[in-house]
């Protein structure tokens, strides 16, 4: 593939925002956080007709430690230039805490309690003060420097996946990504569920023995998991539809990793430690309470894809979805050209063309990764310009010592 | 009709995925393609077609990866799936309806 990418799309660089940790940012949001569901609606409110504003959270009342640092790390994500933390009042989680954290990182941050300041509207107000002095320090303070492809992290996940998503869909992805990391980039991969049954092809990707080590503790993990719920990621209408067996369904979903060698796994909020193809782990561990689904929905794995720091994230859906993302813009890939034509408001890329023939793999997998250096360079992607931020964080148990324990340690 | 065809993933693979509901005669490969085949049987959209024959006991081979054993020889063109092809992890899809893929392990009264 270096032989077919040309030289301008190889060195092409963009203006990107300098964060003080060197990662680089896309975008320049301000992200405004709720620390429990009853201050959601404030916190909508305060970000409503407000473009360069997202909104992410935490429902619970009772705080979660692997949710507090699901916050912590998008709201010091490299898109991320601002931080507002609006609480209720009574919850556990502290919005003091987190804009107290996301300043610490050089993001001009604030916080307040929605019972402090009156109510719906005052709080709104307040809110939207926030927003005003948070910008002017924000511009004041903008480090903007050129971007190039090894500054990029870019996640991949599918879902709404029909026939067409392992043979041009999730290939296409995989193609890019061998590009992506030859060229001294980052690339996110996840749903470890999905390759039930591809311990050994999973294990020869490994880059040392220490990282196959980890690659099969993980599997196992997941095989576990699948075994205790009592669920495959396989059903009878995929063998309806031609599917005949798990790892058959399981390389289909695995081929957007691509063929390059894995650096070893990522547990959710934890950032790529150095280039290269990473595996993102977001089974829940063990734990007493036994809390917590693998991937519920789309949207709570591509937020544990943003978690680690991608600044772009790539959905492939052969069906077709509808779904966007806050603090990272998502690319959204098809392999079936009627749901590209049936969908294409909402469709970024076709990747049918490599199943009618009009394209190679190699040469769609160039297209993609133009695209995807024109949403780095500031073009909205679908879902981002029609202004979908879907947003899902759950209750969820994972042991991550090395990581900040968050607002309770 | 126009001509049928069939994708195939990777150079190694000795099956193809169906792109039309494949009817006995010519179906053109497309992909890492290799010489074009004939079908021998009916074979439905998103299913598999054998590109070569294939022994019992020999891996399908589909994305370059072995997805499954070979329970007997298959002919080359024949249809790849359930009646002729076992999963090595999965014993439980060894016992679904080739069509259908409804569970026949599963005891209703």
């Amino acid at each position: 593939m270096r032989e077919t990418a040309n030289t301008s799309l190889v060195e092409r660089t963009w203006p990107g925002y300098l964060r003080r940790d060197g990662r680089k940012g896309i975008r320049n949001l301000i992200l405004v956080v709720y620390t429990v569901e009853c201050a959601s609606f404030v916190a909508h409110a305060v970000a409503a007709g407000e473009e360069d504003v997202h909104v992410i959270g935490f429902s619970g009342c009772y705080d979660n430690a692997y949710a507090i640092r699901l916050m912590l790390a998008l709201a010091t994500h490299p898109n991320v230039g601002g931080c507002l933390a609006i609480g209720l009042g009574c919850e556990y989680t502290q919005p003091a805490k987190l804009a107290e954290a996301a300043e610490q990182s050089g993001r001009p941050s604030d916080w307040f309690y929605i019972q402090n300041e009156g109510g719906t509207k005052t709080g709104t107000a307040r809110g939207k003060e926030a927003l005003k002095s948070l910008r002017q320090r924000m511009d004041a303070e903008a480090q903007i420097v050129p971007m190039g492809w090894s500054d990029l992290v870019v996640g991949a996940e599918c879902g709404g996946s029909d026939g067409t998503s392992g043979l041009a869909g999730n290939p296409v992805v995989g193609r890019f990504y061998d590009f992506l990391v030859d060229h001294g980039g980052s690339a996110i991969f996840e749903e470890v569920v999905e390759m039930i049954g591809l311990r050994e092809i999973l294990l020869s990707r490994a880059a040392t023995p220490e990282v196959a080590a980890e690659l099969d503790a993980t599997y196992r993990k997941a095989e576990d998991y699948c075994k205790a719920v009592r669920q495959y990621s396989v059903s009878p209408g995929n063998f309806a539809g031609g599917l005949t067996s798990i790892e058959e369904k399981s390389m289909g979903a695995f081929a957007k990793s691509g063929s390059r060698a894995i650096q070893g796994v990522l547990r959710v909020s934890q950032t790529v430690p150095r280039p290269g193809l990473w595996l993102l782990d977001s089974v829940p561990d063990n734990h007493f309470m036994q809390f917590g689904y693998t991937n519920p929905n789309d949207t709570e794995g591509i937020m544990d894809l943003i978690s680690c720091g991608a600044q772009i994230v790539l959905f492939v859906t052969g069906r077709g979805s509808v779904i966007g993302s806050p603090v990272a813009p998502l690319v959204k890939v098809t392999g079936n050209s009627r749901t590209f034509e049936r969908m294409r408001d909402d469709m970024d890329f076709n990747a049918g063309t490599i199943l009618e023939g009009s394209k190679t793999l190699d040469e769609a997998a160039m297209d993609l990764m133009e695209m995807v250096g024109d949403v780095a360079a500031g073009t909205p992607s679908k879902p981002e310009a029609l202004g979908h931020r879907e947003y899902f964080v759950m209750y969820k148990h994972q042991d991550t010592p090395e990581l900040a324990a968050g607002c309770r340690a | 009709m126009s001509q049928r065809r069939c994708f195939q993933v990777h150079p190694a693979d000795n099956v193809a995925t169906a792109l039309d509901d494949l009817a006995p005669g010519a179906v053109r490969v497309l992909g890492a393609a290799g010489p074009d085949v004939a079908a021998g049987e009916e074979i439905l959209l998103g299913h598999k077609i054998a590109l070569r024959r294939i022994g019992e006991g020999e891996d399908i081979v589909k994305f370059g990866v072995p997805i499954g054993i070979a329970t007997t020889a298959i002919a080359q063109g024949a249809w790849v799936h359930l009646h002729n092809c076992r999963s090595r992890v999965d014993e439980r899809s060894s016992h679904l309806d080739v069509k259908t893929g409804a569970a026949l392990d599963t005891a209703y009264a």
